[in-house]
């Protein structure tokens, strides 16, 4: 036999869990946290997430090798977003002067 | 003996290899699909931050009840999969094709609900951006950002599931073939990384698109 065999008590545990935390998320929807909101929402899909990889996936049994594909994956996903988002939040920091056209029609003359 | 080197193609050393290298070609596309999915995601975030009252008055006109009932018919989804790469683990024939088809159903079962019920109600209400769209107003075209980001993001994720569902079809034939033994399972392994994939891109879409946003 090849690959490790998971016990199937291990299977539904980590399914009831995953039934419980999206009740979770999906009850913390309806009460008002603020940012907050978005932040357990993010979260508790991030432990989903972790629960599937990790079980169903057969990550936690698996080679070097998987685990550093999914890093790098996933690395490349935190510099696309990472990036984008220091454009735009840092945007405000340097204001367009209100007279910009008048300047560059200037500048072209 | 017999059957594991029949199941050994010639390439590899061992089964142990032949099977690694089976799952590492599927965690590199899966890598690939993170950033085909990445770069939607960024999108939407970056757009939300622009427009927050369109995304948010947008996101409280879709139906969590529907997104919700769809999650739980996916997680269902991924645990018979698992259930079904295990029967293959330990050659259990009918088990396997069992799962596999409970897994199907569940798949079909996601996509129905998707078309029939959630996109239907969705184009009657008229929130389809260029087909049926009845919002007018100073945030209307920022709602239709909204809507066109939800509709390209389910509609690319039930892509994915349609061909999970013809993936899993052509397992099921497979298994009722005999192709599959405890020695070489790889196809069963391997579908089941790419529907378990699927069900972690929706883990995120669920509340991205229908809790934040206050539903308070």
């Amino acid at each position: 036999m090849v690959g490790h065999v998971v016990h199937k008590k291990l299977y539904i545990l980590v399914f009831a869990a995953l039934l419980a935390l999206t009740a979770l998320t999906t009850g913390v929807a309806f009460i008002d946290l603020g940012k907050w909101n978005t932040v357990a929402a993010l979260a508790i899909a991030v432990c989903k997430a972790s629960l599937v990889v990790l079980f169903f996936m057969h990550l936690r049994w698996s080679s070097g090798l998987m685990r550093m594909v999914l890093l790098a994956a996933f690395v490349w996903f935190a510099i696309l977003v990472t990036l984008t988002l220091s454009d735009e939040f840092t945007r405000p920091w340097t204001p367009v002067p209100s007279n910009w056209e008048a300047q560059i029609q200037q500048q072209v003359r | 003996m017999h059957s594991s080197t029949a199941a050994l193609a010639e390439q590899f050393d061992d089964l142990e290899q032949q099977h690694e290298a089976s799952s590492l070609g599927m965690w590199i596309f899966l890598a690939t699909e993170v950033m085909f999915f990445g770069g939607l995601f960024t999108a939407y975030i970056l757009f939300r931050n622009f427009y927050l009252p369109a995304f948010e008055a947008g996101s409280r006109l879709l139906d969590v009840r529907i997104g919700a009932f769809n999650t739980a018919v996916l997680l269902c989804s991924s645990l018979t999969m698992a259930l079904a790469v295990r029967a293959a683990q330990l050659g259990k024939k009918g088990l396997l094709i069992t799962f596999l088809l409970l897994t199907l159903l569940l798949g079909m079962t996601f996509v129905g609900v998707k078309l029939a019920l959630e996109w239907r109600h969705d184009y009657l209400e008229g929130f389809v951006p260029g087909v049926n769209w009845t919002f007018h107003g100073p945030d209307s075209r920022h709602l239709e950002l909204f809507f066109c980001f939800y509709f390209f993001l389910t509609g690319i994720h039930a892509l994915h599931m349609v061909i999970g569902v013809g993936i899993l079809t052509v397992l099921i034939i497979m298994a009722g073939r005999g192709r599959f033994s405890p020695q070489r399972y790889n196809a069963v392994e391997v579908s089941g990384l790419y529907w378990h994939f699927v069900d972690i891109v929706w883990i995120f879409l669920y509340p991205l698109l229908y809790l934040i946003g206050g539903r308070y």
